[in-house]
């Protein structure tokens, strides 16, 4: 049995480790809102982009001419998976449910023959996946020291991905992301990049302006490919958004849990050194009254 | 005088500016152009260069670096990947997109391209001349 003075360290441990989980709670309330302000803030750009560009597509005529970022190479042989982890852990299963996803695909994907190679954005999920799938993660990009996610982190993934795509590195790209939906539920996600997966026109509530004949400068096939360019890079920002939000709401919960989780053990050590105490006094009690009966 | 229109900046990270304006110059790919209210729907992508919005209260210069216009009738937006409003930013930031474009100039690889960018080059100095 414990003596007094170990149960006294315990308890100051548990407060100690109670105090770092809530103050954790409580950065990532304020950073979830901002993330989330984030990711509001980014909806008109790509709810224009979407607009536009699948009103575009409607337009394609011949499947021959257009370009390959719409219609795919031909061949589904290499795919290439990118990842989008947090750099940091502490954040219940944001991680591991993510890197589950991937790990799934990928070895489906080995099952059925196919290439697959990995870009990891974010230390996590790499770790994660190290073990059995490594030797497939081909390329990292960090976010370390990263205060407010920026477009520039996105076009630089996009960068990435678009020049091997132009390598012939890969037939298909799909992106790995949670996506955000409330405090307490964050859903681990696979959208395909390339070829692009178009919302229909009419969800994407700029229904209204679909009916309107545009001019185009230079030519629709020009825009088209231009768009379908900077749509990569703005999913690749919406999926890093919906991630920065996923991240502060999972540890959010995580660490509330855990404060409740502490403030549970305190309760009980609390109790069993208030029973040992007062077991001891009684104890000494006894032992004076039963001296002195003695005398 | 014609009548205004809705004007719409918009950046991958939020919405810049959504004003009602009454003239707007955009530097369309294929040429400048100017929008009125009323004016015939156009999608075209930009070059780099300077947007100049114009109303009753403001005037403004906008340097944009890429991104594409959408003409309605009522409406103009312009999704810009980077847009600096000339007023509105650091004098400073406008030095580092010379700097980039500068750089780009000596990576163009077509006539065309470096045409564009020694266009947009010369309208930053021209703007960094006005700001200081």
């Amino acid at each position: 049995m414990a003596s007094l003075k170990d149960l006294r360290n315990r308890i100051n441990s548990v407060k100690a480790t109670r105090k770092i989980t809530k103050a954790m709670q409580m950065v990532a309330a304020a950073k979830l809102r901002r993330a989330q302000e984030a990711a509001i803030a980014a909806r008109p750009y790509a709810e224009r982009m979407d607009a536009v560009l699948s009103n575009l597509a409607k337009g394609v005529a011949s499947p021959e001419g257009a370009s390959p970022l719409l219609v795919g190479t031909g061949k589904d042989d290499t795919h290439l998976l990118v990842m989008m982890t947090a750099e940091r852990g502490l954040c219940g299963g944001f991680n591991s449910n993510i890197a589950k996803l991937v790990r799934n695909d990928a070895k489906r994907l080995i099952k059925a023959g196919k290439t697959v190679k990995i870009l990891a954005v974010g230390r996590k999920g790499a770790d994660n996946l190290k073990r059995d799938l490594g030797k497939f993660i081909t390329d990292r990009v960090s976010l370390v020291g990263i205060k407010k996610l920026g477009f520039d982190k996105a076009a630089e993934i996009a960068d990435k991905v678009m020049s091997q795509f132009a390598d012939g590195a890969f037939d298909v790209c799909t992106i790995y992301f949670s996506q955000f939906e409330s405090v307490i539920s964050q859903k681990p996600t696979a959208l395909q990049l390339i070829p692009a997966s178009l919302p229909d026109a009419a969800s994407s509530g700029a229904a209204a302006a679909d009916s309107v004949v545009y001019d185009y400068e230079p030519d629709e096939n020009e825009i088209l490919d231009y768009l379908l360019r900077r749509n990569i890079s703005t999913q690749i920002f919406r999926g890093l958004l919906e991630n920065a939000a996923s991240e502060q709401g999972a540890r959010m919960s995580a660490m509330d849990n855990a404060t409740r989780n502490a403030s549970d053990m305190i309760d009980n050590l609390t109790l069993i050194y208030n029973r040992q105490r007062q077991a001891q006094i009684t104890k000494e009690l006894i032992e004076i009254i039963s001296g002195a009966e003695a005398l | 005088m014609a009548g205004t229109f809705k004007f719409e900046l918009v950046s991958p990270e939020r919405i810049l500016m959504s004003v009602d304006v009454d003239q707007v110059i955009v530097p369309g790919a294929e040429g400048q152009f100017t929008v009125l209210q009323s004016h015939a729907p156009v999608i075209s992508t930009l070059l780099p260069g300077v947007i100049h919005v114009k109303s009753a209260e403001i005037k403004k210069s906008i340097f944009v670096r890429s991104g594409f216009a959408e003409v309605t009738a009522d409406q103009l937006t312009i999704l810009a990947e980077r847009a600096f409003i000339v007023d509105e930013v650091d004098p400073r930031q406008l030095d580092e997109e010379l700097e980039l474009a500068q750089r780009a100039l000596d990576t163009a690889e077509t006539d065309d391209a470096r045409l564009h960018v020694t266009r947009a080059i010369e309208q930053l100095k021209a703007l960094i001349g006005e700001a200081a």
